[in-house]
């Protein structure tokens, strides 16, 4: 018996959680749902002991339960199977199993390792979730992803969790073994064991879950069984939120000719199917879950990852399937990376720098940097972008996660590129930058470029987008004109229904 | 849906991944034979005696690197550590004590090092090239202070015979340090694969936080790794001291290269989580095998050092098109 009350967790300025309170039962499979950043994974790092909360209090069978590390919430029964594997790829089966539970001889001290009983007891482990590819002797770094999650699954079995916190457990497994992983999770529900399940996809909630609780903006908004409600309202739960008036009018109607043509694009694993018709002036929004591979179409549009199959024309010509990313930015593609600080900017290096990095010639000559040059058209995009910052020397570092953001943006400014490919163009930072990114991306439409914007935040797709695809499993859908679309029937396509 | 597990290999490619490094070996001596004047004698049992006795010291100091390496980390400061307890050792046995006494003494003047660089490296949590970079110069400068700065002679004792080319009696047939290396190898090769703490050592290298969230004690573990090192690289350090019947606090200086080389030639991952002692033999004994052949040959040493460097590159560059393949 878990029971969370007031959970609270700030980061900055982002409330992640803001007043969290659910009751899970023994022995009950309970749903925790609700749109990407609602505070879903934030709530179960919180329950796993990786986050403190700010407020709140949490208890166990009525004991304050208040873990200082994952350690701590381990011993406590509590275990996490993560969304992104935490492995050791060069072990086997069995010893990622029975990691820190290792099974010794009481002689020296425990100091061999029975490797009999190791065995026997991932083998017995593993009977109950019999799968082609795992035997106990294998590498996990030679097992397919969805044979890697299993393995997870089963660690937490094996240390006798009371509470099993699973954050997306199928979204990288094909049908057969979410069957399995299923019938494993009624095992463990039969035994008294608490599962927390995080899934987006509801017909999978109704399958394995008996309970659900809506989390909206960090809220708790809505609990209560599965059974006896429709799918229509636990979405209205989850979306219902009213649309702000931050967007700028939107950019005028798009011309006819087509600046990019992707077709039948196949990036495995995530990109199983993408077509993209995008028209010069056009806004294109790609909604879509988490992992749904929409990250990975316009990164394999880009040339960073590769495709296996498919066509990408720019202005009518071909881009050759293995051309690199620089001959992409040459034909007028820019790419606004997700991951700002990983990839998106060089955060040591200055706003100059970084904003005239991918067109070095407007401001050098025969290889020499101009430094006015470099000086004077980086003000002209801080203006442009009301970037505050000192100056154009500053390093990027500096400036707060909205400005750098306007950083990355002012790049592809800069670039020229007629085709924007935009990854969460807003995610994380504040509502006053927001403002100014849209109009820098309506600005460009109406000035004839093609943006591709991927988002997760539905009402700036409804904003700003003349058209609209849903990303769902690694396939797109054709898009539709925004007027098509309302937030119910995206989510619909979303989640597959 | 599409699956990235490797695709099944036939057990003659999964053997030849396994032996790349012998193949490696046998190659080095195949082509010295090839070009010698007088391959008999390369290929004699007294020019065998000759390159074991001369790889010792790596051998040795590559089986504590192995762990180290395997675990995610690295050593710099072997070279300094075996002046340090090769002086320990020879001060000791100038003083008169018991050979045995010394040798102790100089091994566990090891293990000290590496319990310094273990607990600089968990509790001051400074990275591992860092840390052992400090003791690299702490350790030189303490041999050369308790050395005076001079060498330091020893009496003749059953020390000095440890890793001679031509032992007595002559039934060892090879050193008896040689003899030991192999016994202390194949000792660690179970210890890393069949004891708790073996497999902790490769969970650490493969994925540290992983190891951390399931419960195992990380930062113990990495000490008792640094420490177990350490005592070889003492045991390193006798046995240089034997070499050269005296302690000088200014020799093995770029030792650790060999070490690490001899390790990552043998199959071991500087990225943590893979590496065998076996392989590390394989790598010290290439090493030795070049150096003799390219002497027997009379080619000067800079050759040596060069042909050296390419192979190290070349080791590498074959482990990461391997790690490639298996994904991973």
């Amino acid at each position: 018996m878990l029971s969370l009350s007031g959970l609270r967790k700030r980061f900055g300025a982002t409330v992640a959680l803001d007043g969290v309170d659910v009751e899970f039962a023994p022995g009950e499979v309970h749903a925790l749902i609700g749109e990407n950043g609602a505070g879903k994974s934030t709530l179960l790092n919180v329950i796993a002991g990786a986050l403190a909360p700010d407020a709140g209090t949490m208890r166990v069978n009525g004991e304050p339960y208040a873990p200082a590390s994952p350690l701590a919430a381990r011993h406590a029964g509590v275990a996490l199977i993560h969304q992104e594997l935490s492995l050791c790829a060069h072990l086997t089966v069995a010893e990622n199993v029975l990691m820190g539970l290792e099974p010794a001889r009481p002689a020296w001290g425990r100091f061999w390792l029975d490797r009999k009983a190791m065995q026997r007891e991932a083998a017995r482990l593993l009977e109950s979730f019999s799968h082609p590819d795992l035997a106990p002797d294998r590498v996990v770094g030679t097992l397919p992803i969805a044979a890697r999650q299993v393995v997870e699954i089963l660690r937490a079995v094996a240390a006798r969790a009371s509470i099993v916190l699973m954050d997306e457990p199928t979204s990288s497994l094909p049908r057969e073994d979410v069957t399995r992983l299923f019938a494993l999770i009624r095992r463990l529900k039969a035994s008294g064991v608490t599962v927390v399940y995080i899934s987006h996809f509801l017909e999978e909630v109704r399958e394995i879950a008996d309970r659900y609780t809506v989390l909206r903006d960090g809220r708790s908004v809505a609990t209560g069984e599965l059974t006896g409600v429709t799918n229509e309202v636990l979405i209205a739960h989850m979306v219902g939120r009213p649309v702000d008036a931050l967007f700028p009018d939107r950019a005028p109607a798009p011309a006819e000719d087509v600046l990019v043509e992707v077709t039948d694009l196949v990036a495995p694993p995530a990109v199983r199917k993408a077509s993209i018709q995008l028209r010069r002036g056009e806004i294109l929004g790609v909604a879509g879950l988490v992992g749904s591979g929409r990250t990975e179409t316009v990164r394999a549009i880009m040339g960073l990852d590769p495709a296996e199959s498919g066509e990408v024309r720019v202005h009518g010509k071909r881009l050759g399937k293995s051309s690199p990313p620089r001959a992409r930015l040459a034909a007028g593609v820019g790419y606004l990376s997700e991951d700002r600080k990983g990839e998106g900017l060089a955060l040591g290096l200055s706003l100059a720098d970084n904003i005239t990095c991918t067109r070095y010639e407007s401001v050098s000559t025969h290889g020499w940097l101009r430094r006015r040059a470099q000086r004077d058209q980086t003000r002209v995009w801080l203006d442009a972008l009301a970037i505050k910052a000192r100056s154009p020397w500053q390093p990027a570092r500096t400036l707060s996660g909205g400005n750098q953001q306007k950083v990355a943006l002012a790049r592809l400014l800069h670039q020229k590129a007629d085709v924007l490919l935009l990854d969460e163009p807003t995610k994380g930072i504040d509502i006053g930058s927001k403002v100014e990114i849209y109009r820098a991306i309506v600005d460009c439409a109406a000035r004839g470029a093609g943006v591709v914007m991927v988002s997760s935040y539905l009402p700036e797709l409804f904003g700003v987008c003349h058209s609209l695809a849903v990303m769902c499993r690694g396939r797109l859908t054709p898009a539709r004109p925004i007027g098509e679309w309302t937030p119910e029937t995206v989510m619909e396509a979303a989640i597959g229904q | 849906m599409a699956s990235d597990a490797v695709p099944s290999r036939s057990a003659l490619a999964r053997w030849l991944v396994t032996l790349a490094p012998v193949i490696g070996l046998l190659l080095v001596i195949g082509v010295f034979a090839l070009m010698s004047d007088a391959p008999d004698q390369y290929l004699s049992v007294r020019n065998l005696r000759i390159v074991l006795a001369q790889t010792v010291i790596v051998a040795l100091g590559a089986i504590g690197m192995t762990m180290i390496i395997v675990s995610g980390g690295i050593d710099l400061s072997v070279g300094s550590a075996i002046a340090l307890t090769g002086v320990v050792t020879a001060v000791l046995l100038r003083g008169g004590h018991d050979p045995l006494i010394a040798i102790a003494a100089g091994i566990a003047m090891g293990g000290v090092v590496g319990i310094l660089n273990g607990l600089a490296i968990t509790q001051l949590r400074v990275l591992p090239f860092i840390a052992t970079l400090g003791t690299l110069g702490v350790a030189r400068g303490a041999a050369k202070w308790l050395g005076d700065q001079q060498t330091v002679n020893v009496p003749p004792t059953w020390v000095n015979e440890l890793a001679v080319t031509f032992p007595t009696p002559s039934w060892l047939l090879v050193a008896p340090g040689v003899w030991l290396s192999i016994a202390l190898a194949m000792v660690m090769t179970v210890v890393l694969s069949r004891t708790v703490f073996g497999r902790r050592v490769f969970a650490i290298g493969s994925n540290e936080a992983a190891a951390r969230a399931t419960g195992v004690a990380t930062d113990r573990v990495k000490i008792a790794i640094y420490g177990l090192a350490g005592l070889f690289f003492g045991l390193s350090g006798v046995m240089q001291m034997s070499r050269l019947r005296q302690g000088d606090p200014t020799v093995a200086i770029g030792t650790e290269l060999d070490v690490i080389a001899a390790v990552v030639i043998g199959g071991g991952s500087l990225a943590g989580g893979e590496g065998t002692i076996a392989g590390a033999m394989v790598g010290a004994l290439t090493m030795a095998f070049l150096r003799n052949g390219t002497q027997q040959m009379g080619w000067p040493n800079y050759i040596q050092e060069i042909i050296i460097g390419i192979i190290i590159v070349l080791a590498v560059a074959a482990d990461r098109v391997r790690r490639a393949r298996a994904g991973v």
